[in-house]
């Protein structure tokens, strides 16, 4: 038998819903109260419980953990200090029962949002018993647990849920959402964990909540991670969360957006708020956006995006590469380069995938596609989803009247707006 | 004058956007039980008891208006709000009561569906399975935003019962009369009658449903001005037609008032009228039995689901959100079994369904005002000093009417 495993077999938890009502002895053995509910501090320590409330009939008394000598399911609390003291509410405790039960939080590796039913703590025996947050319960075991609780001794809880399926999010990927500024700074919450999810989860996630919780986490969140995920937002609820964000904020999250979605987004709000976050814009995609937000939203100039990587036609392969690496922050959206003639008038299309077959000393011109097909922004959006279809476009170029470049759409602009169908 | 115009198209615009919850929740009222109790009113007391709508399309605003606006401002759904300020042995009982009050609905709309189909010489054999694979199918393989479109549309079919009632030729000048004169007699069964058409108006499926589809369609509280219109028309337009069925059956039954024992008799009464009469009013009942069956299970399955903390919505496929699907087919397989099952007994059925909803109405309407008084909850929003005064009367008349139902129909079972 490995040590680990010997480990495992003396593992000793608790769950909350056996916390509660647990009682407490003082030195000389009499029970002085009731477990009500427990705290931690996160600021000082984001999983051991750092204070027992109890109840003694009277008001709450406040038990620090270190005045506990042992904890157990059999035998209760006892202390090893009874200098107590009454309870006052603290910003600073997030209390078990009252801010974590029944309420909504997110698990980030399951990446979807989960209500609270049980927590299960980790006895530790150190110099002296103290209760670590190890798991938050969700599912079918830990409702029996609430439902049983109090009614049914808790060894025979324990033994009768034995046959339905746990289901936990351990604590360190359990992500609170606090809406307000005040009490996110006092209990140490950020959202900082949701930035590692991949930006359409986040999104998913994001909509499920309430709208308080919304904007609380996609004005915290880092502003691209933000800009990533509102993208992937249902553009109604886009809108909503920019227009509850301070301008300022909302402005950080559209730069940061591909100047089409950004314009899509502000299309759809009120003309003051537009004006509101333009004007706390910067510059370089500012003039993007604006351009953008001209043209009606089921046009292709609705549809398209001004970023695109537009090469002299003359150029030979080995000076394109060099181009190309300069616009390293663009490829990675690129399928297509575009060939302009010396008026700057767009004169073919070459597939990125095309440079790879080719030698250095080629010139960019041999290599792009036989016919240009392109469209004009005023061209409705069905058209421009018939020619992706017919001619099995990555990306079509659109062109103003003089034969320059106006923007490119992208197959996934034909599949968003085909989806919104 | 241009702005006017310009601001009214806005809100027009909006209206349409948030379309749907309201409307919807508002006409399911009148699902087959409802219609069966108007028809009986009808039948019995001809025009007597229409000045009771006005009361009823008050006490269904004020409860329908504060669903809609909890919903808006907080985003969650009314099981979400129970569950976080009652915690889950309250949710968990609430939600027993509620899948066994809803299931018991369930039978009563897909008997609904027999009945209807009776007319035509159906038997419930065939359109009672029929009727539930179709509701079944409509959440398994749809999506949230056509099945509201689905919906919708079944509310524009209600309009059959204001052709009904106008080929019935009624006495409009009586009708008029009556819609605000109140009356009132010493009769058992006279206040019998009214105190069912009460207690049949506010069920507490509709304030889950309602305040679910409000969340759903993504309403904020920007929009919710022209929630608030929709919520009202929808009312407006339930009362309208409840109006049109008690006046339909009052114009039938004019020279010789009659007590009925089903929906059935009401639109076979109508046969002097001609067959369109007939053919209204019995397509009329189909479409809001299918209706309401389509609704119960779906709500009844979303509403646990979320009380619960389980995956729900139709946007989800079957694997991450197992238990609403089971719950929904349960619910569907059950309700409508019953129906087919030899020497069902609809009577008890329903008087079972008067006592859970009863017994569960209280409940309900009482967590809502605690809810909506809540300022960490409701922010600006919470109900005005006036508005809770109107709101707490609406509740406990509601309340009072409902029990005194369920005593009347215990006492005395038919």
């Amino acid at each position: 038998m490995t040590p680990e495993r010997t480990a495992a077999e003396n593992f000793d938890f608790l769950f909350f819903t056996e916390t509660i009502g647990m009682p407490v002895y003082d030195l000389k053995h009499r029970r002085i109260g009731r477990v009500k509910d427990v705290a931690i501090v996160p600021l000082i320590h984001a999983a051991r419980v750092d204070r027992f409330l109890v109840s003694a009939g009277g008001p709450w008394l406040s038990i620090r953990y270190d005045q506990i000598a042992s904890i157990s399911l059999s035998g209760g609390i006892q202390l090893s200090n009874e200098k107590l003291y009454p309870y006052h509410s603290d910003e600073y405790m997030l209390r078990i029962q009252r801010d974590l039960l029944d309420q909504q939080i997110i698990d980030v590796n399951g990446r979807k949002v989960v209500r609270v039913n049980d927590v299960t703590f980790e006895i530790r025996h150190d110099d002296r018993d103290s209760l670590s947050i190890l798991e938050v319960d969700v599912g079918l075991r830990s409702i029996f647990r609430r439902l049983t609780q109090g009614v049914v001794p808790p060894q025979w809880v324990r033994r009768a849920q034995q046959s339905i399926q746990p289901n936990s999010i351990r604590w360190d990927y359990c992500n609170i959402v606090e809406a307000d500024p005040l009490r996110r700074l006092r209990l140490n919450i950020s959202h900082d964990k949701l930035e590692l999810l991949h930006p359409a989860d986040l999104a998913d996630i994001v909509e499920e909540l309430g709208p308080a919780e919304r904007e609380a986490i996609m004005g915290t969140i880092d502003s691209e991670v933000a800009a990533e995920a509102l993208s992937e937002i249902d553009p109604k609820m886009q809108a909503s969360i920019l227009e509850a964000l301070e301008p300022d904020v909302a402005a950080d999250i559209v730069e940061e957006m591909s100047p089409d979605q950004a314009a899509d987004a502000l299309a759809e709000l009120g003309d003051e708020t537009t004006a509101e976050i333009l004007e706390e814009m910067e510059t370089e995609p500012l003039e993007d956006v604006k351009e953008l937000l001209e043209y009606d939203e089921n046009t292709a100039g609705g549809m398209m995006n001004t970023e695109a990587i537009v090469l002299p036609e003359e150029t030979t392969l080995a000076e394109a590469m060099v181009r190309l690496r300069e616009h390293e922050d663009l490829l990675e959206n690129t399928h297509v380069l575009f060939l302009a003639d010396a008026g700057n008038r767009i004169t073919g299309a070459v597939p990125l995938a095309r440079l790879f077959l080719a030698d250095g000393h080629t010139r960019m011109k041999d290599l792009s596609l036989g016919r240009l097909i392109s469209t004009g922004p005023e061209e409705k959006q069905n058209r421009v989803t018939e020619l992706f279809d017919k001619y099995n476009l990555l990306a079509m170029p659109v062109l103003e009247k003089d034969g320059t470049l106006a923007g490119v759409i992208t197959a996934d602009d034909v599949i968003t707006v085909l989806r919104h169908k | 004058m241009r702005n006017l115009f310009a601001r009214m198209k806005r809100h027009i615009v909006v209206l349409f956007a948030v379309l749907g919850p309201g409307f919807i929740t508002a006409m399911v009222d009148n699902d087959s039980g409802g219609i069966y109790t108007y028809s009986q009113a009808g039948a019995r007391w001809l025009y007597l008891p229409l000045w009771t709508l006005l009361p009823i399309t008050i006490a269904l605003i004020v409860t329908q208006e504060m669903c809609s606006r909890m919903g808006a401002v907080t985003g969650k759904g009314l099981s979400d709000l129970i569950r976080e300020e009652f915690g889950l042995r309250m949710t968990f009982g609430i939600m027993l009561l509620l899948v066994l009050a809803n299931l018991t609905n369930i039978v009563a709309e897909f008997a609904g569906v027999a009945t209807a189909l009776d007319i035509f010489g159906v038997s419930k054999f065939i359109s009672v399975p029929l009727a539930a694979i179709l509701v079944w199918f409509l959440a398994v393989k749809g999506n949230y935003q056509n099945i509201e479109k689905i919906f919708l549309f079944a509310c524009l079919i209600y309009v059959s019962y204001i052709a009904a009632g106008i080929l019935v030729k009624p006495d409009w000048k009586e009708a008029a009369l009556y819609s605000v004169r109140p009356k009132l007699m010493m009769d058992s069964g006279y206040i019998a009658m009214l105190i069912a058409m009460v207690g049949t108006t506010i069920a507490p499926w509709m304030q889950f449903y309602l305040q679910a589809a409000v969340v759903e369609k993504g309403i904020t509280t920007k929009e919710y001005r022209e929630s608030r219109i929709e919520v009202i028309i929808g009312c407006v337009m339930t009362s309208v037609i409840a109006f049109f069925i008690i006046v339909a059956c009052a114009g039938a039954y004019r020279d010789h008032p009659t007590d009925i024992s089903s929906a059935k008799e009401a639109a076979l009464a109508l046969k002097p009228f001609g067959q369109y009469a007939v053919l209204l009013f019995s397509a009329g009942l189909l479409n809001a039995s299918v209706f309401a069956a389509c609704i119960l299970p779906l709500s009844t399955a979303y509403s646990v689901c979320e009380g619960m903390g389980f995956e729900h919505g139709v946007n989800k496929r079957w694997n991450e959100a197992p238990i609403f699907y089971w719950l929904y087919t349960l619910l569907i397989v059950v309700g409508a079994g019953i129906v087919v099952l030899p020497n069902f007994p609809l009577v008890k059925m329903i008087l079972l369904s008067q006592v859970l909803n009863g017994m569960l109405l209280p409940f309900i309407l009482i967590f809502m005002i605690i809810l909506i008084n809540k300022k960490n909850l409701m922010h600006e929003w919470v109900n005005p000093p006036v508005y809770n005064a109107v709101a707490w009367v609406t509740v406990v008349v509601v309340i009072g009417m409902t029990l005194a139902l369920t005593g009347i129909t215990l006492r005395n079972p038919q």
